[in-house]
Order: structure tokens, then sequence, then C-alpha cells
């Protein structure tokens, strides 16, 4: 269980969300979401989460652009960030992992995986934070 | 740059490609063959009137000499070991030799310079090609589309399936499964109809066949100056580009040959008297079978009773030219099933030429297809044969001896294609085994 953990789903497909939201509530986690790539950033800020799942094809601005300005940041590059996409080749997965991803998820993925991302990143954090 | 060994190795280069003896040169030039000897080997600086007589006895330019092979081929040869590097264990291009490899053997040096050009043009299609696909819009918002709506049905589905839902809940993500199913069904529907091409080729042509092929799709695929005895005008053509004129060129050329060999309301009358059976036609008209597959496939569908389709293919067995219909799909890119009758007809030219068949797929439709395959000797009697086959598809609509086709026994390629069990496939569906067809029965 990962009692307030606070997760930010960054994903514009809402049946994805609805589902990841389930998965990760029913672990503990509170899980905020937001669905576009607009004003992404600023809701991290405001939200301040644990990690965050970051999808790349968003409406408005792609979670590359996205990632890199968290990375820029002083106090948000700290963050884990796992990116998902639909698109698995080699280049997607090495051009998120150089601009600071901690990890890397090709849809279709297993709700499983998805828990075992977040909960390994938030560990990370906490290990890094100790 | 120009040493006096190198201008003596191309000395000594076009002396023996020229067959005559060091001693007869130094004759004609005026000088001493020892001393002729030591200026090939680099041993004696060369210039002024000596190599200017060795140059006119060679028939070469002098400048030639002197300054060696071209900048250009040099610097190909350079690119060359750039972008070939040795195998582990091979010996390294000996850089440093490379103008007097191209003074010594210039025809080889041409060569290879030529070879790397092509190499690195060929890069540069793959490359274009490879970004194309990657960053095509349609194709990726369509994987997009499908991906996504997979990942939801996958994810919904494991928790309906692993848990307790309150029934609320349970409600949700039914009504959420049955959403995503829906939209993955049009996605993977207008994603195959994409790579399909199908109807509708005239946008977006990225090749200089499909640039032809547009330009019949845009007039119906008759070309109705032809028809009545007249020629294309030059501007029609001109709005292709160079590789897409060439080939238009040449189909026009056939087309009107054919046309003035085969008129058009000479086979229609035949037609009203003989029905859509070319095989009747083309005894009754005494007229090669392809070319009078082709000749209906120009006719107006009306005509005909409605559109057909026309495939061909040249030896290796890549298509040559596409036109088409519904109910049978014609890949856009890759292979085709190797089990069409178009190919089978590059294996035993005579047989089959008339098939009922239908493709795998949900936009499948029974058709008749009339195969011809055609060959002559390329060059020569003792030559490679220059095999072209011409086939013609009738659908359903067109032809009721089509209905009679029995369940699925070929696809227009493995990634479209739902056949289980397949012994010709080269590479899984594009949505997986659970595309397989589970009607088809396994092949014995």
């Amino acid at each position: 269980m990962a009692d307030g953990k606070r997760v930010l789903l960054i994903e514009d497909e809402p049946n994805i969300t609805e589902a990841i939201r389930f998965v990760l509530s029913r672990e503990g986690w509170h899980v905020a979401t937001h669905a576009n790539g607009r004003d992404a950033v600023e809701t991290v800020r405001t939200r301040a989460p644990d990690v965050v799942i970051l999808d790349v094809m968003l409406p408005d601005r792609s979670g590359y652009d996205i990632l890199t300005d968290l990375k820029a940041d002083e106090v948000l590059r700290r963050l884990p960030v796992l990116m998902l996409t639909a698109r698995g080749q080699k280049k997607e997965r090495d051009m998120a992992l150089r601009i600071g991803a901690d990890m890397f998820m090709t849809k279709p993925f297993s709700n499983a995986n998805v828990l075992a991302a977040v909960a390994a990143l938030a560990a990370g954090r906490r290990d890094r934070s100790a | 740059m120009a040493t006096p060994e190198l201008t003596g190795a191309r000395i000594r280069a076009r002396r023996t490609k020229a067959g005559m003896a060091q001693a007869a040169l130094a004759r004609a030039a005026g000088i001493s063959p020892s001393y002729l000897n030591l200026i090939e080997h680099g041993r004696r600086p060369v210039g002024g009137r000596i190599l200017s007589e060795i140059a006119r006895v060679l028939e070469v330019d002098a400048t030639i000499l002197a300054r060696g092979a071209g900048g250009e081929v040099l610097a190909a040869l350079g690119r060359a070991v750039d972008i070939a590097p040795p195998a582990e264990g091979d010996p390294a291009p000996e850089r440093d030799a490379a103008e007097r490899f191209a003074a010594d053997y210039p025809g080889w040096a041409a060569l290879l310079a030529r070879l790397e050009g092509r190499v690195d043009d060929l890069e540069r299609r793959v490359v274009a090609m490879g970004d194309r696909m990657a960053h095509d819009p349609v194709l990726s918002a369509s994987v997009h589309d499908v991906l996504s709506s997979v990942t939801s049905i996958r994810s919904t589905a494991a928790i309906l399936v692993e848990d307790a839902l309150e029934p609320e809940w349970r409600a949700r993500f039914h009504r959420n499964v049955h959403e995503d199913a829906r939209r993955l069904a049009d996605s993977a529907q207008g994603l195959a109809a994409y790579l399909d091409a199908g109807d509708s080729i005239a946008q977006d042509a990225t090749s200089p066949r499909e640039e032809a092929e547009a330009w019949f799709s845009a007039r119906g695929w008759c070309v109705e100056e032809i028809e009545a005895g007249g020629e294309v005008p030059e501007a029609d053509i001109a709005a292709l580009g160079p590789p897409g004129r060439d080939g238009l060129r040449r189909s026009l050329a056939r087309y009107a040959r054919e046309a003035r060999e085969l008129p058009r309301p000479v086979l229609a009358a035949a037609l009203r008297e003989h029905g859509l059976d070319p095989v009747a036609l083309a005894d009754a008209l005494g007229r090669p079978l392809a070319t009078v597959l082709r000749r209906l496939a120009q006719m107006p569908s009306e005509t005909l009773g409605g559109p057909v389709g026309l495939v061909e293919c040249d030896g290796s067995g890549a298509l040559t030219f596409r036109r088409p219909v519904n109910g049978f799909t014609i890949p856009r890119y890759g292979a085709a099933c190797p089990f069409w009758p178009l190919f089978q007809a590059l294996m035993s030219p005579r047989l089959p030429v008339r098939e009922a068949l239908r493709q795998s797929g949900r936009d499948a439709r029974p058709v008749v297809t009339w195969t011809a395959a055609e060959t002559a000797p390329a060059r020569g009697v003792a030559g490679p044969l220059d095999t072209r086959v011409t086939m013609l598809v009738v659908p359903e609509e067109t032809d009721r001896d089509a209905a009679r086709a029995g369940p699925p026994s070929l696809g227009a390629t493995c990634r479209l294609c739902a056949l289980p069990d397949c012994p010709a496939r080269r590479e899984a569906p594009l949505l997986g085994e659970a595309a397989f067809d589970k009607s088809v029965p396994p092949r014995p």
C-alpha cells in the first residue's frame, strides 16, 4: 500500500485515465488527472505530486516538451516521470530518456506494470530524499 | 596534389593501357627509355615540353597527367571509405593511395565513384521514405488511435476480470469497453483502408507508379482523347514529376497502340454478343487475352455493368499497375499475397486464366479474376525472358459467378490477412494473432 502518495496522470484518453486512476486508487494512491498539454506544467506545479505519469501525444503540446520544461525547472526536475507512448520505437524511448524521463512504457501496457513502475519511482524518490 | 611519383604513375598507367612499350613511348616523345623509366617511377620530375610530348603520344591532355583524376572522383573515393568501414579483420582502404589508385585504374576508380554516388542516392531515398512513413500524419494518427483503444480495453478488461466491483463501477467499465471496442473497430478499419488505398489513390501519390495511377484514376481509368483517336495534351502529362511522366508516357503509348488494335466500339459490340467473358472475347476478336483484359479495364464502368479492377506485375512479382476495386484489396505498400492468380501465372503462364475467389477480410467480396501472362525475350533469343502478367478483377456485382467463390483462400498482404495457418505467411497481421479469422478452417 502506498499510503498518502500522490500521482498526477497527464493523459487525454478518458477511458485510459479512468482505468489507471481506478487501479492506482485501489492501491491507496491519490490520483489527480489532467487532460491537455497546454497548461500541464502549471498543474504539476500546483498539484505537487510525488510521481508524474505523462503521455507523449497530448492536445496542444507534446509530452516531450512538457518533460523538457519540467527538467529545466529547479524544483520540478526532481519529480520522477513515467512516460507513456503509443510509439514504442527505440528512438522514441531514447529521446524520452535523454530528456530525463525516469521510465518509459509503451501502450498497450498492463495495469500491473503501471502499478509496479509508479511504486518503484516513488520508492526511488523516497530513497533519494532520505 | 601533383607529385612526380603520381604523375609518373599516371603516365605508366596510360602507356600500359595503350599497350605501348616503354621504349616506344620514350622514342616517340624524344627521350631515352631510361629517362622515361625514372619519370614513371617518380624519380625525375616531368613537365613542360617533355610532358606535352608524352601527352601527345598517349593522346591525353597533359593536365590530366599532371593533376591526376578529377577531384570529384577522389572526393567520392574518400566518401566511400567513410561510409563503408572495413569489417573486423579486413585491411582498411589505403586512403593515402587513393590518387595513385585513380591514376593507375581510372576505370575502376570511376566505377567506385559512381557506386558511391548510387549508394548515397539510395540512402537518401531510404531515409526520405522512412521519414515519410514515420511522419505520415494519417498513418501516425491511425496507429495512435488503435493503440489507445487497445490500451483502454486491456486495462479496463483486466479490472473487470480481476476485481469484485461495485455494480455502479462494473456498469461504468462495461460501457467504457463497449465504447473503446467500437472505436477500435472504426480505427482499425480506417487504418486498413488507408494502407490498402481502397478506391481513392488519387491523393498522396508517393512514387512515379502511383503518380501515373492517380493520373488514370482522375480520368476514370479511360483516356477519352486516345479513344477518340487523338493524343493527350502534353500539358496534362507535364503536371507529373519527371519519373512519373516517363512511366505515364509508356503507359499511354501502350494504351494508344492497343486502342488502335482493339477500338472501343468493336469491343463494346463483342461484349454485347459474348458478355463479360474475356476468353470468348479474345477468341472472337483475335486479340491476345492480356490486351483484352487491359482494354476491358479501360471501358466505361456502365458498359461493363460496374467497376472492375486491374493489376499487373513483372517477372519479379513487383506490381507495376494497380486499378483498385471494392472488395479486392490491392496493397499499397509491401508485397501482395503470393496465392493471387497473378503470381501463380508467373510460374505456369498458361494456367489458370479464370478463378472465382474471395480474399480474407471484413471488406472482401467474392470476385472472379482473369489472368494472362505475356512472355518475350528481353535481349535476343538467348537472353532472359521478360514476363508480364495482367489480372482483371471482376467483383460479384458485375459477375454473378463470383458469388460461388468459397471461403477466403487468400489475402491482400500478410499484414492485413486473417487467414490462420497460412504456409505462405511472411509476417504477422497488423492487429496480431487475435485478428486471425476463426471461421476459416486450418489448412490440412
